[in-house]
């Protein structure tokens, strides 16, 4: 059986992450580190120590903003930001519910917008993400400002072809 | 020179100042631009979070439909830009991979033909030098700070992007067209992107970092490549961090006063009118 460092490295696909030696600067430079549970170079630990639900099911993985700084900067180019993404899929693949609930219900409000007319339309995200979160009240002040001003366009922009949009959404999800 | 454009999401909607300002600049710079045909959302920040394949398959899509026009395909967007080299990156390098990914698409990726951000079109191609000369109206008094964030230069191999610890290019450009750009640390910082809703808090601390390093340069605004940067920069920072916030492309716009120059300013949520006013530039 495959262990989690093993499954980890094939999803990443690259340096494999052991070649980390905790010089930290992927931690020093994390705009996020703060509010992680766990820091970028110990959620590294945790994988060879084979911690699986403690990081599948932890705030880590949700709070990374994907600023990749920790790639840039590794001495070992051990791809963080990518394990990240990693982490979050097998999170979801395995149906986990997301610790920071939030983070992922917007991704998916986004994901959404695509499906529905092939381009983002503001207004409808918005809409569904708050649907999705129950957080009504957020932006509530900016919207109607943001509204006046013109940047909330009232119809859907759309994809002709759509087709090919659900195409891609459809195939994506069962490989 | 012709290239592809692709806006993205973005600049038909919240960034629409960045499409107006782009294609006013181009114009004017004798940059042809032709929108690719039935372009999708590139799948920003959401795909990537989710599932690995679809954050390759959406951009790869918008990339195949670029290279019917044969010709570089320039991207505004930084997240758009980001996720089209990342696609570009990981089509060209796995094999099987293009293989499933072109299955799921329908066409095949040829790899042909160069993904590329405005500021490097504007500086590789036009150059600082005929980019002053079209100046009109030097924005004398307007002290930026650029801003570049995180997506145009991160990861550097995929992004290749200048000196991605200390990227210069739009410092350059807005020196070209008079303004006096101010030196800071933060060129390269996270603004907290797709954060902005679903964490505001930590944006907010985010951004109002960026706004005080900017003010402690002596800057009295800041310009950005990036509708996100934008975004989190004009909605986020507390009350008394508020700084006006511009495209790099709005600014040049002004200072070769082209037509529709002042209009974008009015969208902005920090009204940078009564400084551009105080200056004397509008």
């Amino acid at each position: 059986m495959e262990t989690f460092l093993e499954e980890v490295n094939k999803k990443i696909h690259g340096v494999p992450i052991q070649s980390c030696y905790h010089c930290r600067k992927c931690t020093a430079g994390c705009p996020v580190a703060t509010h992680m549970e766990y820091n970028p170079n110990k959620v590294i630990k945790m994988i060879q120590n084979g911690q699986r639900d403690k990081i599948l099911n932890s705030s880590t993985i949700w709070m990374c903003l994907s600023c990749e700084t920790c790639i840039t900067r590794c001495p070992n180019q051990v791809d963080i930001a990518r394990m990240m993404d990693v982490l979050r899929q097998m999170a979801i693949e395995e149906g986990r519910a997301a610790k920071e609930a939030n983070v992922l219900k917007f991704h998916e409000a986004f994901l959404s917008s695509i499906k529905f007319g092939g381009r983002i339309h503001e207004m409808m995200m918005t809409v569904h993400y708050k649907l999705k979160s129950g957080d009504w009240f957020s932006d509530v002040d900016i919207a109607p400002t943001m509204f006046l001003k013109g940047k909330l366009a009232l119809l859907p922009p759309r994809t002709k072809d759509m087709k090919s949009v659900r195409n891609i959404f459809e195939k994506t999800k069962n490989i | 020179m012709k290239v592809s454009y692709y806006p993205g999401c973005s600049l038909h909607g919240m960034a629409k100042e960045y499409d107006q300002s782009m294609k006013a600049v181009s114009r004017a710079l004798n940059i042809e631009l032709k929108e690719v045909d039935d372009w999708s959302c590139c799948g920003a920040s959401a795909a990537h979070n989710t599932n690995f394949d679809l954050s390759i398959a959406l951009p790869a899509r918008n990339l195949i439909a670029a290279e019917k026009d044969a010709m570089d395909v320039m991207v505004p967007c930084a997240a758009c830009f980001n996720r089209f080299k990342m696609a570009e990156h990981h089509l060209k390098a796995d094999k099987d991979l293009k293989a499933k990914i072109e299955g799921v698409v329908g066409a095949k990726y040829q790899g042909g033909i160069a993904i590329r951000n405005p500021i490097d079109v504007i500086y590789t191609e036009i150059g600082i030098d005929a980019l002053a000369a079209k100046v009109v109206k030097p924005l004398a008094g307007l002290k930026p700070v650029s801003y570049y964030g995180c997506l145009l230069l991160r990861p550097p191999e995929v992004c290749e992007f200048e000196n991605y610890e200390n990227p210069f290019m739009m410092d350059k450009m807005m020196g070209a067209i008079g303004a006096d750009v101010k030196n800071w640390s933060y060129k390269t910082d996270c603004c907290g992107g797709s954060m902005s809703v679903s964490k505001t808090a930590i944006v907010v601390d985010m951004c109002d970092k960026l706004t005080g390093a900017a003010q402690e340069a002596g800057a009295n605004c800041v310009v950005t490549a990036c509708p996100m940067c934008m975004a989190n920069l004009d909605m986020r920072p507390s009350a008394n961090m508020k700084m006006p916030v511009f495209y790099f492309t709005e600014l040049i716009s002004l200072a070769m006063d082209l037509p529709g120059s002042k209009e974008t300013f009015k969208s902005h949520l920090i009204d940078p009118q009564p400084l551009l006013r105080g200056l004397g530039l509008i």
